[in-house]
């Protein structure tokens, strides 16, 4: 039974959030580290080198890691008070079972007998119900070699076809639409081809808050001449000196886009050539763009015409460029479209897979880009192969010495499986790098299915708010407890080293999920000694694969800095530039540089379609969601630190004068905003800095606090991502 | 090789990494000796880092009753000194930038050093190494030049009729004249209360 314990204040009494701060050895000025250890930030996608100074097993502090070329000891403030997540009076250092009798909801128990108990479970669940009948939810901020082990371990030990992670709420839109359009779906460019590009348009990134050192990148390539066109209805503080600014009313970017692409086609700024010789597709998207005359442009996405024109313009005539986009653009119920409608206009450019000719998306968690390479998502197999092609499956059925009839097929979606759980599909779960409860639109829905759940398991090194319904808490690891590569924003794999060891019972997660397959007697392929171990057989699994690491080794990274997948073999140096003209890779095989069998890119036809749930005389305003400089996704760790939480203590829903001025609203005031599925009062701030027609509300907060009570689960009917930039609210003064 | 300290609040996303990074510095470890404010949040998201200027005649310094406040052979004007420091608050009201902060739980003023633990050494100063928008920069003259070719640093300020040289240069464009914020600081400082005079 996955309902709470105790109520969520005693929950939250016993086991935080409560707040870190500098004491201690982490105070004193007279304490000399025993040793630095160079490794890489815990949160986002950017992957900040940094030196951890280790005192007696706990990391006291950090020192800028300058010798990185990404970050060169940079780091946003996040990744200056990550280490305050180590030694935390919240960390779970035993084995805890749900405990109702107990005061603190929990009670401490032997990790093998929780191990045990765990695995019984398992075993009674799919006895009963099917081996379908339990799932697995995993993360994108686990290392590579984790991502790869849970994948493995649900087809594998599991037998279930159903697992997926939450990079589902996060990269998928991108995802789809680089696999639809260039066949592979990577960052096509380091992102020092940002520093000479003529123009840098960001859509949809709050990339001073989200993705802090880019920024940099992008100041620099004004200092060296380029203009700066920012797509965004707030003015973030990347938008504040935009040379354009286009405040796009939120779920309208295809809209803007494809109003873009008819300037440009009616002006001629077409690289011809390109489009004739390495794309396929460019008739149809120019007969779609016809009726997105600058007019009709404007009034879709209520941005002025004249600013249309001018971005065009600037685009269109531009040499070289960067086009970068982040969630605010991929959060939708046709994320995949607006993708593919910025991806329109890098191809009809002609500017891609040359120096300071680029297009990436920006990724969100630390190994959003690796976590979504080697099979933990529901229809992958690792080498991004597909687990419903038959050549794919006989190659890892191979690699892991089982039949490729004994792997399942394609689960659903971790939402899906949310939808499977209420309807009684799915009986129990584990769960792991993963807040759904937070981070799920319509945390009363996935409360509800939560509870329904016979048997829940999650391995984490926090209590989280999903966490509290589980049935047994397995303690894991701490990013600096283990070591393991990642691939960062950029596609550059990236080794993560440990400084410290886990505390008391908590064990590297890697070792917890081996410990179930022991128990449950099915062992085989999951006895790996370590992290390395584990990385060898990736590099075979994902051989000849689009996601090829099998020339990349731990030295390689060491001595490289890092080593841009793909790179086939170990004499490769890796490929930071995809696409350039006369390279080589395993789909086209020397057809031309896009990974289709003849080697061309693909114009896809983006269809507007507005939001699922449009405003209305009953709900009249758009509300839009996102984060913080301070805190991070469903702030399990960042809530958990004391200099972050004083930063931005509680979320606010911003609010322009104009719209404020309607409902008596103040600078201040508390605030209440409501939609269909719930209600949140804030402090409202008001600040002419967003559209009057939209409220925004940061999304790290749980329970009372949480935005996504708000948002809607309309989902991408190809990405499955959640609609979380758009929904219909009401206000009122509280 | 002479570093440099450039500011370039053009450049300013507000994230705070300097203010938290200062607090991790040895020699003052939980406590942060710069600030970060918002010019004018309703109505814009410029925010501004406020380390010290290091200026060569402090005006901290020179209204300090107790002598607390002392610069180094090489420019750096340093946080108050514990034993002389009285708490009066003189520095923070007389700073013309606004830097100085009185922590009341220690009865002590205390500023930006430059890091001088480090930048001694030479290494960075902590908030311009973490920096992520390059907004504080740490370098020789030659580096941002070559960076910023569209910025040039300017390290002369008018306040009514007092003029202040400082150490660390704040970053301005190249192509636009230096213009006065306010009109006051360009009036004859003795004719400014003429102004007011015959309105209650």
């Amino acid at each position: 039974m996955a309902t709470l314990p105790k109520e969520a204040d005693v929950l939250e009494n016993a086991w935080g959030p409560h707040l870190n701060r500098m004491e201690g050895p982490r105070i004193d000025t007279g304490t000399e580290p025993d040793r630095i250890v160079p490794t890489h930030c815990c949160f986002c996608g950017q992957q900040c080198g940094i030196n951890l100074k280790v005192k007696d097993n706990l990391v006291i502090g950090f020192e800028p890691r300058y010798d990185f070329p990404f970050n060169k000891g940079m780091l946003c403030p996040k990744g200056v008070k990550r280490y305050l997540q180590g030694g935390h009076p919240d960390r779970i250092t035993t084995a805890l079972r749900r405990d109702p009798e107990n005061e603190n909801g929990f009670a401490p128990m032997p990790y093998d007998d929780a191990i045990a108990r765990v695995a019984a479970e398992i075993e009674r669940i799919q006895s009963t119900y099917g081996p379908n009948a339990f799932g697995v939810f995993s993360g994108a901020s686990l290392t590579t070699e984790k991502a790869y082990l849970m994948g493995k371990f649900a087809r594998v030990c599991l037998k279930t076809k159903y697992i997926d992670y939450n990079g589902r709420l996060c990269m998928v839109s991108a995802g789809a639409a680089n696999k639809k359009a260039f066949g592979i779906d990577r960052s096509a460019n380091p992102w020092d081809d940002i520093l000479n590009a003529e123009v840098v348009l960001i859509a949809g990134s709050n990339t001073a808050e989200c993705s802090p050192i880019t920024t940099n990148y992008v100041w620099q390539a004004r200092e060296n001449g380029g203009k700066v066109i920012v797509v965004d209805p707030r003015i973030t503080p990347i938008a504040r000196t935009a040379d354009i600014f286009l405040p796009v009313k939120p779920g309208r970017d295809v809209a803007l886009f494809n109003g873009i692409l008819h300037l440009m086609i009616e002006n001629d700024w077409l690289d011809h050539d390109f489009i004739a010789q390495h794309t396929v597709g460019f008739e149809a998207v120019a007969e779609h763009v016809e009726q997105w005359t600058p007019r009709r442009t404007a009034e879709v996405t209520g941005v002025a015409e004249k600013s249309i024109r001018a971005a065009a313009e600037l685009w269109g005539t531009a040499k070289t460029s960067f086009l970068m986009h982040a969630r605010g653009i991929e959060h939708h119920s046709h994320g995949v479209e607006n993708c593919l409608s910025t991806i329109n206009i890098v191809l009809a450019s002609g500017r891609i897979g040359k120096p300071y000719c680029a297009y990436g998306t920006v990724v969100g968690q630390g190994n959003g880009q690796g976590g979504r390479e080697h099979g933990q998502k529901c229809d992958q197999l690792p080498g991004w192969r597909d687990i419903s092609n038959p050549a794919h499956r006989e190659y890892i059925a191979g690699v892991w010495g089982v039949k490729p009839e004994e792997l399942p097929e394609a689960g659903v979606d971790c939402y899906e499986m949310m939808r499977k759980i209420d309807a009684g599909e799915i009986k129990g779960l584990l769960s792991i790098c993963f807040n759904p409860k937070v981070s799920l639109p319509d945390n009363a829905f996935v409360t509800r299915a939560l509870e329904k759940l016979e048997f829940f398991t999650v391995i984490d090194f926090f209590l989280s708010e999903t966490a509290q319904h589980a049935d047994i808490v397995l303690p894991g690891s701490l990013h600096e407890e283990d070591e393991g590569v990642v691939a960062q924003v950029e596609g550059r794999v990236i080794k993560i080293n440990k400084a410290v060891d886990p505390p008391g019972d908590a064990k590297q997660d890697w070792r917890v999920i081996q410990d179930i397959a022991q128990a449950l007697g099915r062992p085989h392929g999951f006895t790996f000694e370590n992290p390395r171990a584990i990385f060898d057989e990736l590099r075979v699994a994902s051989k000849g694969g689009v996601a090829d690491y099998y020339g990349i080794t731990y030295e390689k990274i060491e001595a490289q800095n890092g080593v841009f997948w793909p790179c086939p073999s170990e004499e490769h140096p890796g490929t930071p530039r995809l696409f350039e003209k006369g390279s080589w890779n395993p789909v086209a095989k020397g057809e031309g540089p896009f990974y289709f069998p003849d080697g061309k890119a693909r114009f896809n036809v983006p269809a507007y379609r507005p939001p699922a749930e449009d405003v209305d005389a009953e709900y009249p305003v758009i509300l839009t969601t996102g984060r913080v400089v301070s805190q991070f996704l469903s702030g399990t760790q960042t809530r958990r630190i004391g200099p972050l939480v004083d930063q931005y203590p509680e979320p606010r829903v911003e609010i322009h004068p104009r719209l404020a001025q309607k409902y008596g609203i103040a600078d201040g005031d508390w605030t209440t905003v409501e939609s269909r599925r719930g209600t949140i009062t804030l402090r409202a701030q008001v600040v002419t800095t967003i559209r009057p027609d939209t409220v925004f509300i940061p999304y790290h907060w749980a329970g009372k606090k949480s935005a996504n009570q708000l948002t809607i689960a309309a989902q991408d009917p190809v990405s499955k991502i959640p609609e979380y930039k758009v929904c219909a609210v009401r206000l009122r003064k509280s | 090789m002479n570093m440099e300290f450039f500011i370039d609040p053009n450049r300013c996303i507000g994230c705070q990494s300097c203010v938290a990074a200062c607090s991790e510095c040895d020699t003052h470890r939980g406590t942060s000796m710069i600030h970060l404010e918002y010019v004018d949040r309703p109505i814009s998201v410029q925010t501004v880092p406020v380390v010290c200027m290091h200026c060569d005649s402090p005006t901290c310094a020179e209204v300090c009753p107790a002598d607390a406040i002392k610069r180094t052979g090489d420019g750096v004007v340093q946080t108050a000194r514990k034993p002389r420091c009285i708490a009066c608050n003189n520095c923070v009201l007389a700073c013309p930038f606004g830097v100085p902060k009185m922590k009341v739980e220690f009865s002590l003023m205390m500023k930006c050093d430059m890091c001088y633990d480090r930048t001694s050494v030479g290494s960075k100063p902590m908030c311009a190494s973490v920096c992520p928008s390059g907004a504080l920069y740490f370098g020789t003259r030659e580096e941002i030049e070559h960076l910023r070719p569209r910025s040039q640093p300017i390290n002369k300020f008018q306040f009514g009729e007092q003029t202040i040289t400082t150490k660390v240069h704040m970053m301005v464009p190249r192509d636009t004249a230096v213009q006065h914020v306010d009109v006051l600081s360009a009036m004859d400082e003795r004719t400014i209360d003429d102004v007011f005079e015959g309105i209650e």
